[in-house]
């Protein structure tokens, strides 16, 4: 694997070898010398162009538990503007020997357009581009779902039937995109719920099935419902009348929990905006995997960098 | 074109006089662990861990175990990307014990070299063993195996090939190339 880019494109084999391996990175994590020494010497700058924090963190952590160096860049408050700029960061980061580059960016496509330009020779993993794909984070949530469902023996296994419904504001959330993406290959049915201001214009091309009741999605039991996050930031409309219009509609909150089937995984990609989309008490039930999400985060990026930076990236 | 080495009726007879050897060595099958590198040498780990089971019934249930090295290599860099296996350690753990650990081919040593860093990161192991099934010379470090099935000088033009019931379908040890 030279790139991450996003989930739509990464093959079955690919993402069940990098759910294996993160079964791998998960072990490490759990004994008391919780470091490998396989990308010693290696450079890993975090690009972040945009707000993160546990993101941010988690490949810090991930990289640093490999023995990589962490440089983290953070452009935040800077004149940005995209295109040629972005070109000159690469081509600084090219000229400091940098071997990985994780970046995030608030335009689509940033990630594509460094791994592609020709500016760099670093091995680019997407950590969220504007609102469009966010792989690594999806690819927690399948690794987070299968353990769950399999426990230690996750190797090997799909989602194969597993019904997941994602509710929320889909048209600004990489996160539902990418899992959309990552479901599908990985054989989960997927119902994507939201206010129709909230939809993608255009989602008959998508592998999920689309509706605006999140009580008819709910009742018949679910494996997994994914709450995505209200994005304030990106609203720049009034895409619901307000907020406890939307809770009492689209949020999942105690009366629509404790309706859930005890076996449902409560998923929520964080940060929550509790009692808007998800309501402390089923934020905080042991049906909720937010904890296991984040530190199932750092194994599965950590599987990524080593796919990413370890081998011969000659002939990659 | 390849050449036999070793049947299975051999390979059956060179894993139980090792495991007799290890015994006889640790006095016994008390804090022992046996682990095998992966893939071959997770196989050969738990057929020794059965015939010492045998001979010694008041084994612990949990001897054999598996060492992945991957992360440890140094020639990371150097090859295509490696797909790691998983490690699987007794419930207690390594410290104090005497690991003995087992691979199919010692040839430069390499991948040992990386097990004992492996193995540093998960404890403190009283000893370590080296079992091997086919040792075939031509060390790049200074590593020596404690327990060896054959002795097979070969040359580096060669190829040695190890098959196993559990990952091949039969026993066997061949020998090919090097147009000697």
């Amino acid at each position: 694997m030279r790139h991450l880019l996003g989930t739509k494109g990464l093959a079955r084999d690919e993402a069940l070898a990098l759910l294996d391996i993160a079964e791998d990175m998960a072990a490490v994590q759990e004994r008391e010398v919780k470091k490998l020494p396989t990308l010693r010497g290696k450079t890993v700058v975090n690009l972040f162009f945009e707000d993160s924090t546990r993101t941010r963190i988690s490949f810090e952590a991930a990289a640093k538990r490999l023995s990589a160096d962490v440089i983290t860049f953070s452009a935040k408050g800077s004149s940005v503007s995209k295109g040629e700029s972005l070109k000159d960061t690469s081509q600084t980061l090219q000229a400091m020997g940098a071997d990985g580059v994780v970046i995030r960016h608030p335009a689509s496509g940033a990630p594509q357009v460094l791994a592609t330009s020709g500016w760099i020779d670093a091995g680019v993993v997407n950590a969220g581009d504007g609102t469009h794909e966010h792989p690594t984070q999806a690819l927690l949530d399948a690794f987070t779902m299968r353990r769950r469902l399999h426990g230690a023996a996750s190797r090997g296994r799909d989602l194969d039937g597993v019904r997941v419904v994602i509710v929320g504001d889909v048209l600004h959330s990489r996160v539902a995109r990418s899992n959309v993406w990552l479901l599908e290959t990985l054989g989960a049915d997927v119902q994507l719920v939201a206010p129709p201001t909230l939809l993608p214009v255009e989602t008959s091309s998508w592998p999920a099935r689309v509706g605006y009741d999140l009580d008819a999605a709910l009742a018949d039991g679910p494996d997994v419902v994914m709450m995505l996050r209200v994005q304030a930031e990106r609203m720049h409309a009034a895409f619901f009348p307000n907020s406890r219009e939307y809770a009492r509609r689209w949020g999942l909150d105690d009366a629509r929990f404790d309706r859930l089937p005890a076996t449902t995984m409560v998923m929520h990609p964080g940060p929550m905006n509790r009692g808007l989309e998800i309501a402390a008490r089923a934020a905080d039930s042991a049906q909720s995997t937010v904890r296991e999400q984040v530190a199932n985060g750092v194994s599965v990026r950590m599987a990524a960098l080593y796919l990413l930076l370890s081998g011969d990236r000659g002939d990659a | 074109m390849a050449r036999a080495v070793l049947t299975h009726a051999d390979i059956s007879r060179a894993l139980t006089r090792i495991s007799h050897e290890i015994l006889e060595s640790n006095r016994g099958a008390s804090d022992l662990v046996i682990l095998g590198i992966p893939t071959r040498g997770v196989f050969l780990a738990r057929r020794i861990a059965e015939i010492i089971s045998r001979i010694e019934p008041d084994a612990p249930a949990d001897l054999a175990g598996a060492l992945d090295v991957t992360m440890y290599r140094d020639d990371l860099g150097r090859t295509r990307t490696r797909t790691p296996a998983p490690t699987q350690l007794p419930a207690d753990g390594i410290d104090g014990k005497t690991v003995v650990l087992v691979d199919d081919v010692l040839y430069s040593g390499r991948t040992i070299r990386a097990a004992f860093d492996a193995l540093s990161d998960l404890g403190r192991a009283k000893a370590v063993r080296l079992a091997v099934l086919v040792d075939r010379g031509h060390r790049e470090f200074p590593i020596r195996a404690d327990f060896v099935g054959k002795n097979l000088p070969s040359s580096k033009l060669e190829r040695v090939n190890v098959r196993l019931v559990e990952s091949d379908g039969d026993d066997a040890v061949t020998i090919e190339g090097g147009e000697a």
